[in-house]
């Protein structure tokens, strides 16, 4: 189905459309003509070594912060736009999971899940938003018993899962995921990809996906990004990524920790 | 930015078989009250929901057509989806089972549950005090006899910001109150024609009680909360964990400093705040009450007396202690959210302003009775 969608979304207009981008900080600049294009359905990885400014792109493309030049088009929709009507069909149309989760700490998991509810659909009825929050909770993988929990009683992998059930609360179509294995075990990053991917493929959802992780990349990305030299030196599907002559592309695809994600991934598709 | 109305949630009965409803539109969150209306006006015989020709569907059109189902008693095969809707429907029907929402209680047994266990933790929250108090004076006593523990470049640290930085704001508010005493006191001594005692009112006044009472009232706004605050966030941070880990002690490190800058601070703060009201006495008798400075000051060295002056001062120390404990004990108790920072900040506010004015009453009481 994810290969069906692939191929029928090439034609169509791309989900966001990154064109001449350019932010500093003072006089350092991260990101200058930096263009790229997400297809509707696709699940794309950015990578990028520390400090390529990854979670700079991600934030200006959401309107978190505003370029110093260039356009974003996010959804049909001028990303710098500060018009209301704009801002809402942004805001309601993505979902964003931080990098550690950034639940509001006061509040329960089933609580942090119906706030972006509440605000935008006043009119549903108590018991409807609890069913709703609850079915979020459970898509994301925590035990129901997590809704009534604190952020601070839960696993630094069970934080992550809650933001990503927060991030789903609208059904967005459009997801941004800020390094979501970074900090979890083996088998915890593993799970949290397998249930990226089967939502992506359930929810019909496109997912900006920036990760450090290479078995993540090798796993569940469509196409991958390289962040360098300020701009976005190559979009393509992996297999031609590792091809790539550069020599940051090299080291990091073909040093040993990526060999290793490269044949791990080998083996368990064989397995199957 | 209305809606074309095909897309609107709609239910139709099949001509054919009136137990079969076809259902079109968007079955999204955006058109959930809709939704919601459309459900409720399926009649009763239907026994089969066709929702091949809906649009769109999201988890709420989902979550609620599996509702209805429930709800009529119909089977999972009541329903019928578009063939890319499924992976969605297949992937909320694996997670969802009914799960009883656990109800809030506002009766009248659960507010006599709230009540014990405010007393309780208050009940706690004193034998915490007194354990934190005991431990502070067992490592201040290890202090004493290894000099080496103090944290001299913390303690001269909080020294400057708990004593010098609130020099102008204690100065400022003594000189007004003493100010507004002096107004009070001369309206009704002048009707006696003893005008000149306001500085007697004034000094005793301050000297007994408010220049403490004041001093400490505004390092209780100033300081303990800062204190709070401060250790607060390391705890959430868990920089005390690490602090503990390192082999160092939270209370030689973070809590002692900050105790000695306030027992040495309070009454200096404590002696500017005497002088300031006194001033402020002295320029309402000048400016308004006819009593020239030379007169005035002549009359405060007649009438002072040494013991009025001792009676403040020996309570400072303690209000120091009160803030500094309650301060620093607070922050220790933080337990990692944001609100809990702001909760307990607020909790040694109010705990050391109380306990501060209740300390005074009970030494008023005291030093009236021994006769000082």
């Amino acid at each position: 189905m994810a290969t069906v969608a692939a191929t029928a979304s090439t034609t169509e207009e791309p989900i966001i459309r990154v064109r001449g981008l350019r932010n500093q900080f003072g006089t350092q600049v991260v990101h200058d003509h930096l263009d790229l294009d997400v297809r509707r359905g696709e699940i794309i990885g950015v990578v990028g070594g520390s400090g390529s400014g990854k979670s700079v792109l991600m934030r200006s493309i959401i309107g978190l912060r505003e370029p110093d030049a260039g356009s974003v088009e996010i959804l049909g929709v001028d990303g710098r736009s500060r018009d209301s009507e704009d801002r809402l069909h942004i805001e309601r149309s993505t979902g964003v999971l931080f990098q550690d989760g950034a639940l509001f700490s006061s509040l329960t998991v089933g609580e942090n899940v119906q706030v972006p509810l509440k605000e935008h659909h006043p009119e549903l009825p108590e018991s409807l938003l609890y069913e709703l929050a609850l079915l979020k909770v459970k898509l994301a993988g925590l035990p129901p018993d997590a809704l009534d929990k604190l952020p601070s009683q839960l696993s630094g992998g069970m934080r992550k899962r809650a933001g990503l059930a927060r991030a789903l609360a609208l059904d967005p179509p459009l997801l941004f995921l800020d390094e979501p294995t970074a900090g979890l075990d083996p088998i915890g990053a593993a799970a949290f990809d397998h249930l990226t991917r089967t939502l992506q493929q359930a929810l019909g959802l496109t997912v900006f996906l920036i990760t450090h992780d290479l078995d993540t990349l090798y796993a569940i990305c469509d196409r991958v990004a390289v962040l360098a030299e300020k701009r976005v030196i190559a979009v393509a599907p992996l297999a031609e990524i590792e091809a790539f002559d550069h020599p940051w592309v090299q080291e990091y695809f073909n040093g040993p920790r990526g060999r290793a994600a490269r044949d791990s991934q080998r083996r368990s598709a064989k397995s199957i | 930015m209305t809606p074309p109305s095909h897309a609107v949630p709609n239910i139709e009965i099949d001509p054919s078989d009136a137990t079969i409803v076809r259902l079109s539109g968007e079955w999204t969150l955006h058109y959930a009250d809709a939704i919601g209306a459309a459900l409720r006006d399926i009649p009763e015989q239907v026994r089969r929901l066709d929702a091949s020709a809906v649009s769109r569907l999201d988890s709420l059109g989902v979550l609620q057509l599996l509702r209805h189902t429930a709800r009529r008693g119909l089977g999972n095969d009541a329903l019928r989806f578009r063939d890319d809707h499924r992976a969605l429907v297949q992937i909320i029907e694996d997670v969802k089972d009914g799960r009883p929402k656990t109800k809030k209680n506002y009766g009248f047994v659960a507010a006599l549950e709230r009540l014990g266990r405010a007393v309780h933790e208050n009940a706690r929250e004193v034998v915490a005090l007194v354990s934190f108090l005991g431990e502070t004076l067992t490592k201040l006593a290890r202090t004493v006899t290894q000099p080496r523990r103090l944290r001299l470049t913390a303690t001269v640290f909080h020294m400057e910001q708990v004593g010098l930085d609130a020099v102008p704001l204690v100065m400022l508010l003594s000189f007004l109150v003493g100010a507004v005493i002096a107004f009070l006191g001369s309206n009704i001594l002048a009707d006696f024609g003893a005008s000149i005692y306001v500085v007697e009112l004034v000094s005793i006044s301050f000297l007994r009680e408010f220049a403490v009472l004041l001093t400490a009232i505004i390092l209780a706004g100033r300081t303990a909360s800062a204190f709070t605050a401060q250790i607060g966030s390391m705890v959430s941070r868990e920089e005390v964990d690490a602090i503990r880990t390192l082999g160092l002690d939270p209370v030689d490190l973070l809590v002692i400093p900050r105790l000695l800058a306030l027992v040495v601070m309070l009454p200096l703060l404590t002696f500017i705040a005497m002088l300031a009201g006194l001033l402020g006495g002295m320029v309402v008798g000048m400016s308004s009450l006819d009593i020239p400075m030379q007169a005035y000051y002549g009359r405060l060295q007649e009438t002072m007396e040494l013991r009025h002056f001792l009676v403040g001062m020996s309570k400072a120390p303690i209000f120091a202690v009160v803030i500094g404990l309650i301060g620093c004990l607070e922050g220790l108790q933080v337990s990692g959210t944001a609100q809990s920072v702001g909760e307990r900040t607020t909790s040694s506010v109010v705990q050391t302003i109380s306990l501060v004015i209740v300390f005074d009453a009970f030494a008023a009481i005291w030093f009236m009775q021994v006769g000082w």
